[in-house]
């Protein structure tokens, strides 16, 4: 069990930054905050009269729903804000913009932009906490600390387990996030991908690097199935989606190579016939329905965390 | 600065505690004519071993356990936003839906009756018991609130510079003792 103390951070901008003690503190939280789901009255006090703002300058629809439930059972005030009809719409600017929404004193600001490093600017800007809800390839924190929450629910732990992570690296940040958190806690994580997707220097984070899925499959204890972003150019990576299903996609035969006990994550939303066979997604080794239910507990303990009083400025 | 604590007297030893608890338990089955509907639910952290301890004297009277569970209120706290860093949530367990029951509530010092407000407020969202009992083995005066215990094992009479540290052997490494302790002068 994690010890009180350990989280002194008014703002969750990204893995990157966070020790194994803070990870292993939210981790545990977020295991507490799971049972809030299973009561008859799903909502605690705790966060009553704060409010939240829940910026989303990019389409999601798990994620802010998932925010928003979190948010709605902690017993917070929130309102959505999105890309259509928002006032960047109409050319302000972000810092116009967060100046904005600074002087309607919210709480919490979660945001999601398409550019890497506008959580951080905003936090900076802002006396709000700010929650990295996913900016650009760069970080997407809660995700991370979902799938660590899944994977140790099924494995007891993350330390010295084979974690590999399929599909387009280079623009996921899913794999940062996930790279961050899964070699902190010390497990060995391979990345696999067609080449065309698969950043240079990816090794330097501490992975073990492969373009062969068989191989990369080999013993492994949890995989994460990338999506495919066929809506944005990923089609011009590789010559066909049929090429890529045959060379990347996680299928029943493919999934013998890994342990017997495996599991399957996938962030959502799926490509069945992409890059997973609906007979894996729906298979007994899929856990990406738990992904979800964790997902709620893990921001509700995000929330929870980041509204302490008196925490230094990070 | 954490201040440092000094052990002044003890209250009651291990004997003294056992003897305390098992007429805690007679008085709870008394008023309750038997273990009937009870359902006993110890607060985080020392409630719960009080609360076991109250279930074991029960059964050993009556042949007949009573149901345990436990309660974290850090939910329902109403100082969240003065201290730091958030305290450690933990998991509250209800064996049984409290509907209908006769739920004692058991901690181990009542002072300033917050945590006990939380309690209730936690336990009612988890349904409606017939009735609410609060059962604490320490009871040291300076209520805040307009709460008060129904079973109590010690009335000691306290100032607010003091502690009182209760320990179970099953949370406080197999000791077994209630204890006043003071604050050092020169600290807060």
């Amino acid at each position: 069990m994690a010890a009180a103390g350990v989280w002194n951070r008014k703002h969750l901008l990204g893995i990157a930054d966070l020790s194994p003690a803070e990870i292993e503190l939210v981790l545990d939280t977020a295991e507490s905050f799971r049972e809030v789901a299973d009561r008859p009255i799903k909502k605690v006090p705790t966060l009553r009269g704060k409010t939240v703002i829940n910026l989303f300058l990019e389409p999601s629809t798990r994620t802010r729903a998932s925010f928003e439930i979190a948010e709605k059972r902690m017993s917070a005030d929130n309102i959505n804000l999105g890309t259509s009809g928002s006032s960047l719409e109409k050319g302000e600017t972000l810092t116009d913009m967060a100046l904005n929404l600074q002087a309607m004193s919210p709480d919490i600001l979660v945001i999601r932009h398409r550019h890497p490093g506008v959580p951080q600017l905003l936090a900076k800007r802002i006396s709000a906490s700010v929650i990295n809800a996913g900016d650009g390839a760069h970080e997407h924190p809660t995700q991370a600390l979902l799938d660590a929450m899944t994977i140790r629910q099924r494995k007891g732990k993350l330390s010295g387990l084979k974690v590999t992570m399929v599909g387009d690296i280079e623009h996921s940040r899913v794999v940062r996030s996930n790279i961050h958190l899964l070699t902190k806690m010390g497990a060995k994580v391979t990345v696999a991908g067609p080449r065309t997707m698969m950043p240079p220097g990816i090794a330097a984070m501490g992975v073990e690097v492969s373009h062969d899925l068989d191989q990369a499959l080999s013993g492994a204890d949890a995989v994460i199935m990338l999506r495919i972003q066929l809506e944005r150019g990923a089609r011009a990576a590789f010559p066909s989606v049929r090429e890529y299903f045959q060379m990347f996609a996680l299928t029943a035969e493919r999934l013998k190579r890994a342990k017997s006990d495996v599991i399957i994550l996938h962030p959502g939303p799926m490509n069945r016939g992409v890059e997973i066979s609906s007979e894996v997604a729906d298979g007994p080794y899929s856990v990406i329905l738990d992904q979800v239910a964790n997902g709620v507990a893990v921001r509700m303990a995000v929330l929870y965390l980041l509204s302490g009083a008196g925490q230094e400025a990070v | 600065m954490e201040s440092k604590l000094t052990a002044k007297k003890t209250i009651l030893d291990a004997q003294q505690m056992r003897r305390v608890i098992r007429r805690m338990a007679g008085e709870l089955l008394e008023r309750n004519r038997g273990v009937g509907d009870l359902l006993l639910v110890g607060i985080l952290t020392r409630g719960v071993p009080l609360a076991e301890a109250l279930a074991a004297e029960i059964e050993q009277m009556e042949g007949k356990p009573a149901p345990i569970g436990h309660l974290d209120i850090t939910l329902y706290r109403d100082d969240l936003s003065t201290i730091a860093p958030n305290p450690v949530v933990k998991q509250t367990r209800l064996p049984v839906a409290p509907d209908g029951r006769i739920v004692v509530l058991c901690d181990d010092v009542l002072y300033t009756g917050r945590t006990v407000r939380a309690a209730l407020d936690a336990l009612i969202d988890y349904g409606r018991p017939k009735a609410v009992q609060l059962a604490v083995l320490v009871d040291r005066g300076h209520r805040e609130l307009p709460i008060q215990a129904d079973v109590v094992g010690k009335v000691v009479p306290t100032s607010a510079t003091e502690v009182i540290k209760v320990a179970f052997p099953a949370t406080d490494g197999g000791k077994e003792y209630v204890q006043i302790l003071d604050r050092e002068a020169g600290d807060r």
